[in-house]
């Protein structure tokens, strides 16, 4: 078997087809852009695959968990000022801050009169303790909110409501918090990590590819929950959540999980966006950033991985452009593209994509191989599976496998209505 | 406490109360028309700021076209009766073209209309400019009443309170005591049942969301009075509003009144004593934390789910 049809048999990677979008994206991410840009334009990229973190952690919330988090801007932002506060921290060593009146702090709790470092500061002296904070912290708060609310069934718009009042409070705490968080203007000035220059243009080339590789790695970690039990009955419990539950899974638990998940790869995002950009600020933590990051894997479609990169991107460029040129259609478009995407492509430009590649027969296995090996607790999922109502069945897998479009309709009020005249015409 | 004497206490908790009122009657007028549309819809609208902010310009146009014609001290009046009007009819007219294609997909609303926020907030921008407007108030609302020489309140705080006491009593008898209030009730407790006797329910929907964005308007008439008014100032309420909507109890006046009260109370006596945003922060947390002990809120209807 060489290697090729071993990756064609992976049910991780999702077939023919899977190989060949990652192949391209791959392609894209390490080959075109790095050799077509310039690293201005490079590192603007870059900033802009940091949200796709933030998307790729929302397709397995949103597009296969069927949680609507309105508050991943809370983990990218704690991720992000994890990582700032350890660079601030080298940045402001007593000897380049030696004209302030207490040196060896940060510039701006020396504005607001601050003496001492806090004690939260303490442990971002260190280099690994930074690293662990930015992948536990942020996911130990998700397990605390995830923990209160969908242990109590609180799930759907309620979730989204509470998750973005989270996102405000978090947002005006650290605006507020002046002295110790760098208020409105946020952590800047970042300079070195470990005495390396962060802003040069061969670091900035070196975090670029750290970054791409680092989001192929939530990739395929993403790929590998969603071919393995737990993906099936995320969707399964996505589309009925009762019937998961009375089968005797604990829906919760898995729900706490993924938003963990999720939060720890927003976390990450953030670490790197300050890295790459140099500065962190509380306009990515509340509630419109939050919301826009959404949109992102709206756009790519909401059940596709690749896709969320691709949205991301696209809705990035989109948007450096029009605001450079016509800043008041931004809004517009911006708005006008929330309103499209949800009433007229659900399933964003990977449904796009998947309809005329089915149409044309592109890059579509002859022989469906893997329905084969479908173990018995999957037959289990997709039986709950196949009985989707119709918003659910919108989304498509993104494994390459199509969720049946349930021709069975339920029945709603306005079909009860015109039975009903019906029968009377009839009488 | 603080170094106040008590005396100063009972003024400052007064005064600071009163003007926690004033933001109360807001975001009672908000929170009402969010509880119309999402407790008795499920419906999300994240544009219901918006909604309040053509409200509000519309108070500032007229107030602006009375002050030519030299009938400035009665104009309010209009101006709460056509704000209400052009904000029911645009939510009407929202309702047909993209609420009820969505009905199905209550996250998806959530994501559309918050589209639509940003779509009219570039509207008003491009309207009305980015810089803020405050409509001419009339001579007898200005001034202020004062019961001991120490207490000021403000008759415009007075004025905007009875108007919100008039809305809240005109809602509580179009839900309880008209029909149509029984055929909203009816439609939210058994659609397809409702529909089965008779009833229209989609036209129920559209007459329901439209009449809360028209309460938005209200809102926003009410709120020229007692601040200036920008594009984005819709959105400065709107998670205030589902926060009092949700902690209240969807669906429930009475829980909606109070949770606003509270809320409103909260947040304004807690700024006098500590930083303005320290003061919504800890608001907002301890109303966070009350939702994952009590997710239904405090005065939830009893709904067969």
């Amino acid at each position: 078997m060489t290697l090729w049809e071993k990756m064609k048999a992976s049910p991780v990677l999702g077939g023919k087809e899977g190989v060949i979008s990652l192949a391209v994206l791959a392609a894209i991410i390490f080959v075109v852009l790095p050799l077509g840009l310039d690293i201005f334009r490079l590192n603007l990229i870059g900033k802009y695959l940091t949200y796709a973190f933030v998307a790729v952690g929302l397709v397995m919330l949103w597009g296969h968990g069927g949680i609507l988090s309105l508050g991943q801007g809370i983990f990218f932002g704690l991720g992000g000022y994890a990582m700032a506060m350890f660079l601030k921290l080298e940045a402001s060593d007593p000897l380049s801050t030696k004209i302030q009146s207490t040196p060896g702090i940060p510039d701006f709790m020396d504005w607001n009169q601050l003496t001492a470092l806090p004690w939260f500061w303490e442990p971002f002296k260190s280099l690994p303790f930074t690293i662990f904070a930015v992948l536990t912290i942020p996911a130990l708060f998700a397990y605390i909110i995830g923990y209160a609310m969908f242990k109590r069934r609180v799930g759907g718009v309620y979730f989204s409501i509470i998750t973005q009042a989270v996102a405000l409070i978090l947002s005006i705490l650290i605006v507020g918090q002046q002295g110790y968080t760098g208020g409105v203007n946020g952590m800047t000035d970042l300079r070195t990590m470990l005495g390396w220059d962060i802003r040069s243009d061969s670091a900035k080339y070196i975090l670029y590819f750290v970054n791409g590789l680092l989001l192929f790695g939530a990739i395929f970690l993403s790929k590998y929950i969603m071919s393995s039990k737990f993906g099936m009955l995320l969707l399964a419990m996505r589309d009925k959540e009762e019937r998961v539950r009375f089968s005797g899974y604990d829906v919760s638990n898995f729900k706490i999980f993924i938003f963990c998940l999720a939060a720890m790869m927003s976390a990450v995002g953030g670490a790197m966006f300050t890295l790459q950009v140099g500065f962190m600020s509380p306009s990515f933590v509340g509630i419109v950033p939050s919301i826009e990051m959404v949109i992102f894997c709206a756009v790519g479609g909401r059940a596709s991985l690749v896709g969320a990169v691709y949205g991301t991107l696209l809705v990035n460029y989109g948007k450096t452009v029009f605001s450079e040129t016509y800043p008041e259609m931004w809004l517009f478009l911006m708005g006008g593209l929330f309103i499209a995407v949800v009433m007229f492509f659900p399933s964003g430009l990977a449904g796009i994509w998947d309809k005329y590649a089915t149409k044309y027969g592109w890059f579509k296995d002859k022989a469906p191989a893997k329905k084969l090996e479908v173990s018995t607790s999957k037959v289990e999922a997709q039986a709950v599976l196949t009985e989707t109502s119709i918003e659910t069945s919108l989304a498509t897998d993104s494994t390459g496998v199509a969720t049946k479009r349930s021709p069975r309709k339920k029945a709603d009020a306005t079909s009860a209505i015109e039975g009903n005249k019906l029968r009377g015409a009839e009488a | 406490m603080f170094g106040y004497s008590m005396a100063d206490i009972g003024n400052i908790v007064v005064m600071q109360g009163f003007s926690g009122l004033s933001m109360f009657t807001v975001l009672l007028l908000m929170a009402l028309g969010l509880a119309i549309i999402f407790g008795q819809m499920g419906v999300i609208n994240m544009a219901h700021g918006e909604f309040m902010t053509i409200g509000a310009y519309t108070t500032v146009l007229l107030s602006k076209v009375a002050a030519t014609y030299g009938f400035t001290n009665y104009y309010f009046i209009f101006a709460i009766a056509i704000a209400f009007l052009l904000a029911f009819a645009v939510g009407y007219f929202i309702e047909f073209i993209m609420i009820r294609h969505l009905y199905k997909r209550p996250l998806d609303t959530l994501l559309a209309t918050w589209g639509l926020s940003l779509v009219m907030q570039q509207i008003f921008r491009s309207t009305f400019g980015a810089k803020e407007v405050s409509a001419e108030l009339p001579e007898w609302m200005l001034g202020s009443f004062k019961p001991t020489p120490d207490i000021d309140i403000p008759i415009n705080g007075v004025f905007v309170m009875v108007l919100a006491a008039l809305v809240t009593f005109g809602v509580y008898m179009f839900m309880y005591k008209s029909r149509w209030g029984l055929r909203v009730r009816a439609t939210v407790q058994n659609r397809t049942m409702a529909g089965a006797v008779g009833i229209n329910t989609s036209k129920v929907d559209r007459v329901t969301f439209a009449l809360g964005c028209g309460i938005a308007g209200i809102a926003g008439a009410a709120f020229t009075t007692i601040a200036s008014t920008g594009p984005t100032t819709g959105t400065l309420y709107i998670v205030d509003s589902f926060m009092v909507v949700v902690f209240g109890g969807a669906a429930s006046i009475v829980g909606t009144i109070a949770s606003a009260f509270g809320i409103a109370q909260a947040q304004s006596i807690l700024q006098f004593f500590m930083t303005s945003s320290m003061g919504k922060v800890s608001t907002l947390l301890v109303i966070v934390t009350i939702l994952m002990m009590k997710p239904e809120g405090l005065f939830a209807s009893k709904l067969r789910k």
